[in-house]
């Protein structure tokens, strides 16, 4: 599992991380750091770090004025597919869930992207659910390909191989977010308990071969609360710093999705699993301070912000931290221009339009950034 | 480029790129303030020119930059995002479809830490660029053979960096500046790092054509009053420069006794 140096680094200094052992003053020292360490970053995830907070803040807000202006993205996801291969114990699209599948044609997708194209946007996100037999490659390519011609197109899709990723970029794709979900091999396993995710390593790996298939930028994140989540956001933050250093011209952005309710059968199985109902433990304050704590560790790392939050707190991190924020969402397939034809990941607790995401943009004295990307 | 300074005054003096002239010796950056400030800055900044980047132009669509441009403002547009000189050209070609005109501030760009320039594709890009007609300014680290391979290529002026970026750490690279101020016969224009006006002061006194600046702007408490700053302050480098600065003795008086006092 540790062919790659990268993820030998990343899980040895995760499983290694000692939080409990960091005081505020370690938390303090490493704030007062120019340029921040990788044991740094442990410290601002601390518990004792929870006491600085207001101090992390206002040099996170200053780190993003220096490296962003005061320039918000502005984006939307399109879910073109939910079928899926695996059985996530914590997710909706879990492949033994009794809920609505399909695929949109590509009529339906032009549909959905006139739509999107109708309210100003100029970058999307395509998103399956993980199953190379219902949304393959070529599939997936035929709408990377259709949705270029409107927009920039990243993609969230299964892990791929280089080639797969470099004929995506050939298609007109130039952003790549795969979620490693936990970065805890032993909790991955468990959580993840059929399927081709199971395969941990290949999903580790899959930026990198993104990189290497000519994508411009990557995004890594895990599913907050899933495993201990300070763990994960280290592991999730030293992935995205070694990333860099190998891949420098690679734009890396960060994504940090908090555990929402999710379909009713998997949340008794998520149950069975953690004893507990997942996702115990990340308020908004540790989700405060963990992104944070990437900006001052990452400071020119994207930071995006997910409707799984609700409005109020999302307003609040732009400027401050969160760089790029997602507009008029649906999380079923399609949904926009005609009926949803399959049912969503999660729930979404920001339901704004991009109008009404501008207009919140704008009252905070921020600009609101439609396009940001050329694709050469 | 010591010759300008030889009896000049203020009234005739032009900074010329690429055969046209301008009075206002501050570029402006349009990258990190809302775009309602654009005008107001620029008019307090004095400013004629002014960059912008490709890529976030948004033709006919949403918070689109070029609208906020007030006419008469030569626009630079900036090849941002570019990591070859390929990418910087294809850049450059399509700030001209969207009418930006044919002055290019050619950027390519390896790292995205730092964002520090790379040289040599830089040079290459300029090349490029040059032979489409372009009138380019590569923005480069302040390398003197790099300056010359940009020169040879057909740069219009040479843009080094006065520190990283977004920094507002002045000149670290004052003395590299100086060299290229010195020895290349373009206008030399400080980029990229400038964060107080007595920076951007010292950077004229030592010879710059001019200054460009944007962080330093955006991030102050007040950016329209900080761009009235900056262009005294720019204004009064550049006199400095025409003027000559007089002497500066910087050690202390030496020893008494000469060292050629054996002379007969």
């Amino acid at each position: 599992m540790t062919d790659s140096p990268l993820m030998a680094e990343v899980l040895a200094a995760a499983r290694a991380a000692d939080f409990a052992s960091f005081t505020a003053a370690d938390a303090r020292a490493a704030l007062e750091r120019e340029t921040l360490r990788p044991a740094d970053l442990a410290a601002l995830l601390s518990p004792a770090a929870l006491s600085l907070l207001e101090d992390m803040a206002r040099r996170a807000r200053a780190a993003t004025i220096k490296y962003f202006g005061n320039a918000v993205a502005l984006f939307t996801p399109l879910y073109i597919a939910n079928y899926c291969e695996n059985e996530c114990v914590y997710c909706g699209f879990n492949c033994r869930n009794k809920i609505r599948r399909g695929r949109l044609s590509p009529e339906e997708m032009a549909a959905e992207m006139e739509n999107i194209a109708s309210t100003g946007l100029k970058e999307i996100l395509l998103l399956t659910g993980e199953s190379r037999r219902q949304s393959g490659v070529d599939y997936i390519g035929a709408a990377v390909a259709m949705a270029r011609r409107y927009f920039t197109v990243g993609v969230e899709i299964y892990p791929l191989d280089t080639a797969e990723y470099a004929y995506l970029h050939e298609q007109g794709a130039d952003f790549v977010s795969v979620y490693q979900e936990t970065y805890d091999p032993e909790i991955y396993a468990a959580v993840h308990r059929r399927g081709p995710k199971r395969a941990y390593a290949y999903r580790f790996q899959a930026q990198e071969r993104a990189l290497r298939g000519g994508m411009r930028g990557v995004a890594v994140g895990a599913l907050l609360g899933l495993g201990d989540y300070r763990r994960d956001a280290l592991a999730a933050g030293l992935h995205a710093f070694l990333l860099q250093k190998h891949y420098p011209h690679a734009e890396i952005s960060f994504s940090v999705p908090r555990l929402r309710p999710y379909a009713r059968d998997t949340l008794k199985e998520g149950r069975a699993v953690f004893g507990h109902p997942a996702g115990r433990g990340v308020g908004e304050r540790e989700l405060l301070q963990v992104m944070l704590a990437f900006r001052l560790f990452m400071p020119f790392a994207g930071i995006t912000i997910s409707t799984r939050e609700r409005a109020g707190f999302r307003d609040h991190v732009l400027g401050l931290c969160a760089t790029k924020i997602s507009a008029g969402v649906t999380v079923g397939v399609g949904g926009r221009a005609l009926a949803e034809k399959g049912d969503g990941q999660f729930e979404i607790s920001d339901p704004r339009g991009v109008g009404a995401m501008r207009a919140a943009i704008r009252a905070r004295g921020l600009q609101p950034v439609f396009r940001d990307h050329l694709y050469v | 480029m010591g010759g300008e300074q030889a009896g000049k005054t203020g009234a005739e003096d032009w900074l010329e790129i690429g055969g046209r002239r301008f009075r206002s010796r501050f570029i402006l950056g349009s990258g990190k303030f809302s775009l309602e400030m654009t005008r107001a800055v620029l008019e307090n900044a004095g400013a004629e020119m002014a960059t912008l980047a490709v890529r976030r132009a948004n033709v006919g669509g949403e918070e689109n930059i070029l609208d906020y441009m007030p006419p008469g403002i030569t626009l630079l547009p900036n090849t941002s995002g570019a990591r070859t000189a390929e990418e910087a050209l294809r850049i450059a070609r399509l700030a001209r479809e969207i009418g930006c005109g044919d002055f290019v501030k050619i950027e390519v760009v390896r790292d995205t830490k730092y964002l520090l320039p790379d040289n040599y594709e830089t040079a290459r890009a300029t090349e490029m660029a040059a032979r489409e007609g372009f009138i380019a300014l590569p923005y480069m680290y302040p390398d003197l053979s790099a300056a010359r391979d940009m020169a040879q290529a057909g740069a219009a002026a040479i843009m080094p960096l006065g520190a990283p970026i977004g920094s507002n750490q002045g000149l670290l690279t004052r003395e590299f500046i100086r060299i290229l101020v010195e020895e290349i016969d373009l206008p030399i224009i400080v980029d990229a790092g400038i964060g107080r006006p007595s920076q951007a002061c010292e950077a004229m006194e030592i010879g710059a054509a001019a200054v460009m600046a944007n962080t330093a702007i955006a991030t102050a408490g007040d950016a329209a009053v900080m761009a009235c700053a900056f262009k005294s302050a720019i204004e009064a480098g550049r006199l400095a420069w025409l003027a000559g600065p007089g002497r500066v003795l910087e050690r202390r008086a030496e020893a008494a006794s000469p060292l050629t006092g054996f002379l007969r």
